[in-house]
């Protein structure tokens, strides 16, 4: 047996070594912050997030519709991934045992692995030629298609974690299954699931593969959901690999806008739901 | 001893097949009505058969035990009650349960309106972590669908029957799991006692609560049988002991002895039952 003296100086070296290891961690995403912070602060104005692009060769100009299409595409792609992932998830972790179930859930694991290109590339096939344009819808399609195994999985994960007593307890009072899971379970798992659709947001906010040639870009206003629509992210990656130093500028401040608005919509969330749970 | 009494447990030979014994009738117990009773009834998880035919009578307004080793049938026993044994999967029962004299299993029965009436309180607390105190009480109401308008003297009326009133009526509007493990089984005890049941079944209430909190419920359960019908597994025969009006001795899946408490810990006619109340075994 280790002497007393060996385990605490293990104790010290050990814990120490986790805080080192901790902060490695954390470097990669500090850096990623600050350095964006630093770029992109300087090309950031009103201008810049109430203005159009302005054309090739002039100066100025904003990504207000990239603003208003990353809205859009994300607020279309949460409208059909999250009540169909939510309700997957209920089905896996309430009624998951059966055959299907375990179909559903080998399904929703390959699909959260499929390269993001080639949902791109699937949509492109199905919806984009048949409709001959890009669209904000086809680029909403792709990017529900990756929110959806996420959100179906989480939830499932989480409601799995709400203890068995809470079953019985609602069951024993008499009310009916489809109440128990919807008040009491849905209810209880509520913060978690919150954080996974929240993930899950991030992740379609900042996909551009997919969008690439499913949305593709459009320097002016988006004349609607069915018309090719302008995006934060494939903004970025046009303006990135022009020629254009203003260009450059440009794609570090519409970089700072897009890490921006997800923290917000995290922080919101987040703050939605502890306030509900406390009440 | 009445030999012939209480005809009326024994199962019309129509339903059960003659080969079964008959529900052997309980000495003393005449004096009170059976409020509900088990004929023949057999519990089973997937093959195992958890529970043998049991057949018991149980008294209106009287508390009766459940005693025996772990693992003996006792909880599962109590489950088949208010049809909560069949939430389990592959749980399945045979045999009737009758309350007030219709039986529970019956085809068209809902488990829903069983447990309505045959209220149910379990080993671990478990309040309702996302709901205030007041909320937990009403939970049975509200999770039923039902619109609460007298919501306060609904609350004060359960948690006082739950002699929980005093400790928190300045608080209802804190979280339940804020609650002392005491507590909490009382609050869990108002929130079967707000649906107003008939029955009253409890899973080792006390076995995860400390000797006062334990007295407590032990008293409650004393003032509440006044009201209500109550069946409590317990692990502590010194608890049956001073609770119970009867008590039922299982082992192994099986009703050994059934008697009035008093008969059954002084007198018990069983060799197994005394070997286990004297702590030879279990």
């Amino acid at each position: 047996m280790a002497s007393y003296r060996t385990r605490k100086t293990l104790d010290v070296v050990l814990r120490w070594a986790c805080l080192v290891a901790t902060l490695c961690a954390m470097i990669p995403l500090i850096s990623i912050l600050l350095f964006v912070g630093r770029e992109g602060i300087k090309g950031l104005s009103l201008d810049f997030l109430t203005h159009l692009p302005k054309p090739v060769g002039e100066l100025g100009g904003g990504v207000a519709n990239a603003i208003v299409g990353t809205v859009t595409i994300v607020a279309m792609a949460c409208a059909m991934a999250i009540p169909a992932g939510i309700l997957a998830g209920v089905y896996l972790a309430e009624y998951g045992k059966s055959r299907l179930g375990y179909a559903v859930r080998f399904t929703a694991d390959v699909l959260s692995g499929v390269p993001s290109i080639v949902v791109g590339m699937f949509v492109y096939a199905v919806v984009v030629i048949p409709m001959k344009r890009q669209s904000a819808i086809a680029g909403s399609i792709a990017i529900a298609i990756l929110m959806l195994p996420t959100i179906a999985r989480t939830t499932e994960e989480l409601m799995k974690l709400v203890p068995n007593a809470l079953r019985e307890a609602a069951l024993a009072l008499g009310v009916p299954r489809w109440r128990t899971v919807l008040r009491v379970v849905v209810r209880t798992a509520l913060p978690g699931i919150v954080t996974g659709i929240m993930l899950a947001v991030a992740r379609g906010t900042g996909e551009t593969a997919p969008l690439l040639f499913t949305s593709a870009n459009n320097r002016n206003w988006p004349e609607g959901i069915d018309q090719p629509t302008s995006t934060l992210t494939v903004q970025i990656f046009q303006y990135s690999v022009a020629p254009y130093d203003d260009w450059h500028q440009q794609a570090w401040a519409a970089a700072l806008v897009l890490i921006a608005f997800v923290l917000g919509l995290n922080i919101l969330s987040r703050l939605l739901v502890r306030h509900r749970v406390s009440r | 001893m009445q030999e012939e009494a209480s005809e009326s447990s024994v199962p019309s030979s129509s339903r059960v097949a003659t080969y079964l014994t008959p529900i052997p009738p309980l000495a003393a117990a005449d004096e009170f009505p059976e409020k509900m009773s088990s004929e023949h009834l057999s519990a089973f998880f997937g093959p195992t058969e958890a529970l043998k035919r049991v057949s018991l009578s149980i008294r209106e307004r009287r508390v009766t035990a459940v005693i025996g080793p772990s693992g003996c049938g006792k909880s599962t026993f109590v489950r088949c009650l208010n049809r909560m044994h069949e939430v389990t999967d592959g749980a399945h029962t045979k045999g009737r349960v009758l309350l007030d004299g219709k039986d529970i299993y019956e085809r068209g029965t809902d488990p829903v309106q069983v447990r309505r009436r045959v209220g149910m309180v379990f080993q671990k607390p478990n309040p309702f972590p996302t709901m205030s105190i007041a909320d937990n009480v009403l939970a049975g109401l509200r999770l039923n669908g039902m619109k609460v308008t007298d919501a306060k003297p609904r609350v004060e009326k359960a948690l006082r029957q739950a002699a929980l009133w005093d400790e928190v009526k300045d608080r209802l509007d804190k979280s339940g799991t804020s609650l002392s493990g005491g507590q909490q089984q009382r609050l869990c005890i108002a929130r079967a006692l707000a649906l107003e049941p008939e029955v009253l079944l409890m899973d080792e209430p006390c076995s995860a609560l400390d000797p006062i909190a334990t007295t407590k419920i032990e008293e409650l359960i004393y003032e509440l049988k006044a009201t209500y019908t109550i069946v409590i597994v317990t692990h502590s025969m010194q608890q049956a002991a001073r609770v119970s009006d009867f008590t039922a001795f299982f082992y192994m899946g099986e009703l050994v002895e059934y008697d009035t408490t008093d008969t059954l810990f002084t007198k018990p006619s069983n060799q197994r039952t005394e070997e286990y109340i004297t702590g030879r075994f279990g």
